[in-house]
């Protein structure tokens, strides 16, 4: 086996490091080598170039400028300091910058957009920096990745602290050419007297290799700031242009390093047996069933968390599934069979409700109204179902513990790891890497927690990788809604009057990393006896509508804990399911009404006359229109005249809004009258999120959130009996693919250059709100394309067939 | 346990190990190879995909004593340190989000580009619906696959191109490549 094997075994100091020279410039693949190599070649600089510095408290010399490479790796792991300039930047001799920030990358490139903010407010060229995130001992702790607030949140502090750098640097030059800062320019990294430009001095020679010293202050990491402030948005080069991602090439060569590619010396294979049926105790194992499998190490046990060990990975998996364990199952139902979900979540009594927001008098308008529409949507649990399964390697040695994981949430993993085994947070470190997409899957990591454990039982370092079937039946899932909606028209048509009902399967929903409901904790019994409450939601909607209710209420499954069945974050965790139902409820408020369901929309809209401090009403009538203008939308009611031929036609609209960024979609379909199947052949979206840092990367991951919400509208389904789930691989648990890909995706980013109006327009979280109106868009072309109204996800095709033929549709 | 050689991307190993062993985990553990990756065990997503004899496999399911010829993997479709035209043309579109499952759309596309260099959308669709994506990058996966038919039939393959948006249109001013 190949193995890494320098001292420190840290995977991140593998040969390329010694063949990489300090001062090259990273482009392309050397770029992305900068993030697994940098802190590393970086550390051995600093010894190599003499400037050790002693006297150091332990947690000043924590973060980048550790000046003692060896014993950082050995731990113990401090906090980098996140009011030190030195923990946030590094400028190198070769005027270089490295930044070094506290989050993580879900797939949409942040990376890329914190080095374009960074290299703007520091006036250094693009490529001349690189971004190194999410690694616990060297990172500020910003809280790795979630809520879509990489750039609305975390890029305020990264953008302080280059701005601060830029700062003190031009304070250096001033002293060093005893020329007032105002009579210096600065570009590219580079300091020049304006009076006499051929006096010059870059930051490499100014700082290059030393420390800036620099303190910050903020009561808080993102309140962090130096003394300078952030350039004004007319003064921004880098932001709102699309350099290509760093991280791409390495990603379509082979040369990454990712979570599952780490090897350390003396590694073994970990494999899980997880219950066969949910909330199944364990009687007893028989270890004797796998001794003789070459390279077995050892079952471990504790509750009903079962482990094998061994020295090969195909040696695990064999032993996994060869080991006899005497499971005693459940006396009762742990939950009802999928089939049944909805009828028990209806009857069920809530754990929880929360009291209704109530506007104007809901119940007399509905009374008074001229045409009322009562009707209920479904929405099943739907799984994270990430491509590579939860995956781990924890190291043992020096009798610290570290961990390699792509967990988007590093650092929450840190501390729910370090209460889970006992041992001070400065033993345990996390090495964030990359892995396959987490959308909150990896906010709730598993195999982390269970590679610590079974490292420190072992006292080797482990790799733990879940295997399909449990990837997908014992995920965590985005929580089921029922949902009861009325509605009231006045005799013109108007929406007089709203009442939403939301119900979630969602008691017990999964915190971040907590070591008190990690999934290894309940099956251990260490679990903690209160489950979180859960929550239902709301709609975010700008309607100006006169009489509205909006009540939510969560209700439990039979089994609580140790169930497969565990709600958590799944990618905007409760939108797409609430804006299905509030936008179809829209689009069959229109239909009654006989209106174009953008009209009917836009009177909702401009009903009201103020604007509220973010444009967010302004906004979204700008978005609507702008979705409608670049599909092409005609004015008329849904649903559209049906052709006598098998493939029917139709588009549909929907909008919603996730804090300030606002988004709306519209989809054409093609159903097919005798199969049921539908197609979305045109997507288009209109998004504002405010400033955009990158276009292109933007416009991608808006494609992306809008093809997974399709693939949730059309597919995903989390299939279960009464004691197990059964949706357990790709041809039980469909996902979107090649064939339902659209023939033509249109993104227009209605604030993608600043506007001249509104020119200090922050950044708001951009990806998630993509993922919020698709599946109401995709159900309302198919009411358009065929009158039958879909009230059900996902639309498979024997579904919308039973649909169609129940309304005399099919053909 | 028993010797099996295989050769990779140019290279013969000889190694001793159970032949039932799927080749995934040798390509992985043994020859410490990053390309293929485990993505279901089952031979159902793509993400384990190498090329043997010309075609696609996926590599999960393929126990190691049933290899019959040469393998590539991701790492071998460079030459001469000349990334492949498929290569360039993820880059030069911009396809991954996340990259965990490029292994099996790159691999599988220089398969289908190599047996049909000039594909339709129907045939890129119906050659690629095997290999899943979660990030759901398929609408760049298509246009990098016409990408790279397109440079391969006339050899102008770009490696640094500016960005262009879906439609064929150069990016608007402000958004074009600065890398």
């Amino acid at each position: 086996m190949t193995t890494f094997t320098n001292n420190s075994q840290d995977p991140r100091s593998a040969k390329a490091s010694a063949e990489r020279q300090a001062d090259d410039v990273p482009t392309r693949v050397e770029e992305f080598l900068e993030q697994w190599h940098g802190t590393i070649s970086r550390r051995n600089f600093i010894k190599g170039s003499g400037l050790l510095v002693v006297g150091f408290s332990a947690a000043a010399a924590a973060g980048p400028l550790a000046t003692d490479a060896s014993a950082q790796t050995a731990g113990p792991y401090p906090d980098p300091n996140f009011r030190q300039l030195d923990s946030w930047i590094v400028i190198h001799e070769n005027n270089t910058a490295t930044f070094y920030v506290g989050k993580t990358d879900c797939g949409q490139g942040t990376g890329t957009a914190f080095r374009q903010m960074m290299a703007d407010e520091l006036d250094i060229a693009y490529d001349k920096t690189s971004c190194i995130m999410g690694s616990t001992d060297i990172t500020v702790d910003q809280g790795g990745s979630g809520a879509s607030d990489a750039i609305q949140t975390d890029g305020w502090p990264m953008r302080r602290v280059a701005a601060e750098a830029r700062r003190v640097l031009l304070e250096m030059a001033s002293a060093r050419f005893a020329v007032p800062v105002d009579q210096l320019a600065v570009s590219e990294g580079v300091i020049t007297v304006k009076a006499d430009p051929s006096r010059s001095v870059t930051y490499g020679q100014l700082i290059g290799g030393k420390r800036f010293n620099i303190a910050l202050t903020g009561n808080n990491i993102d309140a962090t700031t130096g003394q300078a402030k952030v350039k004004p948005v007319q003064d921004l080069k880098i932001v709102g242009r699309s350099p290509q991602r760093y991280d791409i090439p390495a990603k379509v060569d082979g040369s990454l390093k990712w979570a599952v590619d780490v090897k350390l010396p003396g590694m073994v294979h970990a494999r899980n047996v997880k219950p066969p049926v949910a909330g199944a105790k364990v009687i007893s194992i028989d270890e004797s069933s796998v001794r003789g499998i070459p390279g077995f190490i050892r079952v471990v046990s504790k509750g009903n968390y079962v482990a094998v060990v061994c020295e090969r990975e195909e040696q695990a998996i064999k032993a996994s599934r060869q080991l006899k364990v005497e499971w005693q199952k459940p006396s009762t139902p742990s939950f009802p069979a999928s089939e049944d979900l909805f009828t028990y979540v209806r009857g069920a009594t809530p754990t929880s409700s929360q009291r209704p927001n109530v506007v104007g008098n809901p119940d007399a308008a509905l009374a008074g109204a001229a045409k009322i529409i009562e009707v209920e949507y479904d929405v099943p649990f739907q799984g994270h179902t990430a491509f590579g399964p939860a995956h781990a390697t924890a190291d043992p040695s020096n009798g610290q513990m570290t961990i390699y994981s792509n967990d988007m949430k590093s650092y929450g993993m840190r501390a729910g790891v370090a209460a889970f085994l006992g041992m001070p947070r400065e033993q345990v470190r996390v090495v964030w890497m990359e892995g396959p997409q987490g959308y909150g899957r990896t906010a709730a990591d598993d195999a982390g927690f269970e590679a610590a454990f079974l490292a420190k039982e072992i006292g080797r370092p482990v790799r733990v990788q879940w295997m399909r079937h449990e990837e997908t039946a014992w995920d965590t899932k985005g929580p089921a809604f029922t949902f009861k909606m009325r509605g009231g028209l006045d005799a013109d048509g108007n929406l007089i009057a709203l009442d939403y009902n939301a119900r979630a399967a969602d008691y017990c929903h999964l915190g971040y990393n907590e070591a008190e409901t990690v999934l290894i904790a309940q099956l251990m019994g260490t679990r903690r006896s209160t489950p979180a409450s859960g929550s239902a939601a709301t709609p975010s909607d700008m309607y100006a509508i006169p009489n509205k209710r909006t009540a939510t209420q969560v209700v439990s499954l039979p089994l609580v804990w140790e169930t497969p069945l565990r709600t958590g974050n799944l990618r905007d965790p409760n939108g797409p399911q609430v804006t299905f139902a509030a936008e179809s409820f829209i689009d069959e408020m229109a239909a009654a009404a006989k209106a174009d369901p953008v009209e009917f929309r836009m009177r909702l809209l401009t009903a009201a006359s103020t604007d509220d401090s973010g444009f967010k009403r302004a906004r979204s009538i700008a978005v609507v229109k702008a979705v409608a203008e670049a599909y092409g939308w005609d004015t008329r009611p849904s649903p559209g005249s049906q052709g006598a031929g098998t493939i029917l036609t139709g588009r549909g609209l929907a909008y919603s809004y996730r804090n300030q960024t606002v988004v709306a979609q519209i989809a054409e379909v093609e159903v097919n009258r005798r199969t049921g199947h539908v197609w979305v052949k045109r997507l288009v979206c209109a998004h504002d999120c405010g400033l955009v840092i990158n276009p292109e990367a933007l416009r991608r991951t808006i494609e992306g959130g809008m093809l997974h919400s399709l693939s949730r509208a059309l597919h995903e389904e989390v299939r279960f009996d009464t004691e197990k789930v059964t949706s357990v691989d790709w041809i039980s648990h469909p996902t979107l693919t090649h064939a339902d890909t659209p023939a033509r995706i249109d993104v227009v980013l209605v604030n993608g250059d600043p506007h001249p109006d509104r020119s200090d327009l922050p950044p708001y979280g951009a990806g998630e709100t993509a993922c919020k109106p698709l599946i109401a868009a995709v159900a309302n072309a198919i009411y358009d394309a065929t009158g039958v109204r879909l009230r059900r996800v996902p639309f498979r095709d024997g579904r919308v067939l039973a649909a169609l033929k129940a309304a005399r549709v099919y053909q | 346990m028993s010797k099996i050689t295989l050769k990779v991307n140019g290279r013969a190993q000889t190694l001793d190990v159970d032949p039932s062993t799927p080749l995934l985990y040798i390509l992985r553990n043994d020859l410490d190879l990053q390309g293929p990756r485990f993505g279901c065990g089952l031979g159902q997503c793509g993400a384990c995909t190498v090329i043997m004899n010309g075609a696609a496999v996926r590599s999960c399911i393929t126990p190691c004593s049933a290899v019959k010829g040469e393998i590539t993997t991701l790492e071998g479709l460079a030459r001469e340190g000349n990334l492949h035209p498929v290569q360039r043309a993820w880059i030069d579109e911009q396809v991954p989000q996340c990259g965990f499952c490029q292994n099996g759309q790159i691999m599988t596309a220089k398969v289908l580009l190599d047996r049909n260099p000039n594909p339709t959308d129907a045939q890129i669709r119906e050659g690629m619906v095997g290999v899943l994506c979660r990030c759901m990058t398929y609408y760049r996966v298509q246009a990098a696959i016409k990408r790279a038919a397109a440079s391969m039939a006339t050899g102008t393959a770009s490696g640094k191109g500016r960005l262009r948006a879906q439609d064929g249109r150069p990016a608007s001013a402000g958004q074009g490549d600065i890398a």
